[in-house]
């Protein structure tokens, strides 16, 4: 009864915050924006963006792929290092969350700007400047950076936690380095990658800050879409449709990667 | 004794200046069972993690069938091991944990399934074939674990403490188990323990080992009726330890009485110890006592009393069928063949002094109390994060 009681102001936040608003959502969705009569023409409007889920989550995708390519050899790295070392490389990695996630994006444009850094670096050189932002490669590196770090902590900790004599049962039973890797520490660490996919997933692709900021109006994400109807062409009727549309894929991705770690309690479903 | 198979010389190791093993010279025969017994933190477990590959011996040489293989990493030695808490791949089901080496060893599919389904027989898991790992019993794992250690024919397989985690039931058929797996298949076995019990039950040579060296090498039955020092003596079974003086062969003096004995060898008046085991004394009536004491607290333990007794200060603990109420006076004899003379050694006057008896001698007869798990742990973990990165370097 008492720990009940506990979860009380949890329970109001979630109502107010989470339940009504998905109600208002849902609402929206569903209505007219005139006559706010029930109505499906919002949810048959959005297979006009189909194209752009499409290259949202192809983005996303490749994303996701990229910061599991690059973030395993960091965490399998730090997961080998001393206490001490793990302490301060994992530290390093975190280091950037802790500036604003706008700001860092901010940053990127101003590396990447056809008169940025990089490119007035390479003007001095007297080389002609490079296509470097507006295009889907600069999207790409931007939730590469910005999420990579949600790949790594699950990784690492599924390292970190790895049963050392089970790397030396495998070396006794005939394993090189390499096989020992493929037999037994990958594998154990699958439930890491797909905690790790889940958490660049999801924000990458409902991301709309990267893509204006970094991408072009080819590169429009389902985000900026729903940002643009709420604020722009002032349509919260599609965008709440749209909205949950992307909120159905999300749950439908996190239940794919759930599926196939089945029981493990490693991953993080958010 | 067939031929020698592995030898240590000199083999000394330290972790960060601390020297956990101190020159160990050690020879292990062909179909031996040989037990690595004593306390924790005695060198045992290195010792076993350097004839595996684990560790390299800071100085020393590992010889295995005569050739010299310090540097010969893991997968490519002809032992393999059972490790503490057996170390199954939780991904893997039982038949895939025994198949793993064969797999990596690329024998062709129908010879594997031929030799794990046998081995799965020897170990009585027929039928478990496609249970996880986390459905089986603490016993059952024990078991697919020797299986997979078995299942590649290794020439020596080694060991950790493997019944440590067991109940005193299960451990005592397992036991028996491994003495008969370990003759049927007539491969060396190099067994780690802290259990006295088990190494004497089991073992065709019991090594007993402290404070990174070796203290005695023998059969068990030597070990137990000719301990070489006080360490000995007491770890291995009970024993009452007294100074004595060897004032010729085959005649000591104790407690200012002279005692008939076996033992030959001393230099006229050496200081010896004397050990004298506590099932070995006859208790008599006072008036025919060579010694009379006065019984101090009687303990009950099923087959005999735990009796100990008071002589001149110095209590004995003496094992009987009898009972004797405590304050009761009583004499004891002994017969030459009771009496064990050692040298005197670095133990000496450590061990075999029964006046603190009760909670000292309780723990140690509980296996479940002994520290071994507790304070061997950090140590072992620390080596193998060792050998870990240097296995990360090569990738």
């Amino acid at each position: 009864m008492r720990t009940k009681r506990l979860a009380v102001p949890y329970l109001i936040w979630m109502v107010i915050f989470t339940i009504i608003p998905l109600g208002i959502v849902l609402y929206f969705a569903f209505t007219d924006s005139v006559s706010h009569a029930f109505t499906l023409e919002n949810i048959i409007r959005i297979s006009n963006y189909m194209p752009v889920f499409i290259n949202s989550i192809w983005l996303a995708l490749i994303s996701s792929l990229l910061c599991i390519v690059i973030g395993y050899p960091v965490a399998y790295y730090i997961a080998g290092r001393s206490p001490a070392m793990q302490r301060f490389l994992y530290m390093l990695i975190m280091l950037p969350m802790c500036i604003s996630f706008l700001l860092r994006t901010m940053a990127w444009v101003s590396l990447l700007d056809d008169t940025g850094i990089i490119n007035g670096f390479i003007r001095t050189l007297g080389l002609k400047p490079l296509p470097l932002i507006r295009n889907n490669g600069a999207v790409i590196l931007g939730m590469v950076y910005n999420y990579l770090p949600y790949m790594i902590m699950p990784l690492y900790t599924v390292l970190i936690k790895m049963d050392r004599r089970l790397i030396e049962a495998a070396q006794d039973l005939g394993c090189d380095s390499v096989q020992v890797f493929q037999r037994v520490i990958f594998p154990l660490s699958i439930p890491g990658i797909l905690s790790g996919f889940t958490m660049v997933f999801v924000p990458a692709v409902s991301t709309f800050y990267i893509s204006q900021k970094l991408g072009s109006s080819g590169t429009t994400l389902i985000g900026d879409v729903i940002e643009s109807q709420f604020k722009a062409a002032y349509n919260p009727n599609l965008g709440a449709a749209l909205s949950l549309v992307l909120m159905i894929l999300v749950f439908i991705c996190i239940g794919i990667t759930n599926k196939f770690s089945d029981n493990d309690e490693e991953v993080v479903t958010i | 004794m067939s031929k020698e198979l592995i030898r240590l010389v000199a083999n000394t190791m330290a972790f960060d200046g601390e020297t956990v093993l101190d020159s160990i010279d050690l020879s292990i025969n062909d179909k031996e069972f040989l037990t690595l017994l004593g306390p924790s933190g005695c060198g045992k477990t290195t010792t076993l993690r350097i004839i595996g590959g684990f560790l390299t011996p800071t100085s020393g040489d590992v010889f295995f069938d005569g050739e010299r293989i310090n540097d010969l990493p893991p997968h490519k030695r002809k032992v393999n091991t059972v490790f503490q808490r057996y170390a199954l791949f939780p991904h893997l089901d039982v038949y895939e944990n025994v198949a793993f080496g064969l797999r990596i060893a690329k024998v062709p599919e129908k010879e594997i399934d031929d030799r794990v389904t046998e081995m799965l027989e020897i170990v009585s898991l027929k039928g478990f074939e496609n249970r996880e790992i986390t459905q089986l019993s603490g016993g059952q794992q024990q078991r697919v674990a020797i299986a997979r250690a078995l299942v590649n024919r290794p020439k020596v397989l080694l060991l950790d403490e493997p019944l440590g985690a067991l109940d005193l039931r299960l451990r005592k058929d397992m036991q028996q188990e491994l003495k008969k797996i370990q003759q049927t298949l007539g491969i060396t076995f190099i067994y780690v323990t802290h259990d006295q019990e088990e190494a004497l039950a089991m073992s065709d040579t019991v090594v007993v080992m402290n404070r990174g060296r070796i203290q005695q090498i023998g059969t068990p039955e030597d070990i137990y009726n000719e301990p070489k020092n006080a360490f000995v003596a007491d770890f291995i079974g009970e024993s009452n330890i007294l100074d004595g003086i060897m004032l010729e062969d085959r005649l000591v003096k104790f407690f200012g009485r002279k005692f008939v004995c076996v033992d030959t060898g001393f230099e006229k008046d050496e200081p010896v110890d004397v050990v004298i085991r506590p099932e070995d004394v006859d208790i008599v009536p006072e008036k025919d006592g060579q010694l009379t004491g006065k019984v101090t607290s009687v303990t009950f333990k099923g087959v005999h009393y735990d009796t100990i007794v008071d002589f001149h200060g110095f209590k004995w603990l003496i094992q009987t069928t009898d009972y004797y109420p405590v304050d009761s006076i009583i004499g004891i004899r002994l017969n030459p063949d009771d009496i064990h003379i050692m040298k005197k050694s670095e133990y000496s006057g450590l061990y075999g002094d029964y006046s603190s008896y009760s909670e000292e001698y309780e723990e140690l007869n509980d296996p479940d109390l002994f520290p071994e798990d507790i304070s061997e742990e950090p140590q072992e973990l620390s080596q193998s994060a060792e050998g870990e990165e240097a296995g990360k370097d090569e990738n």
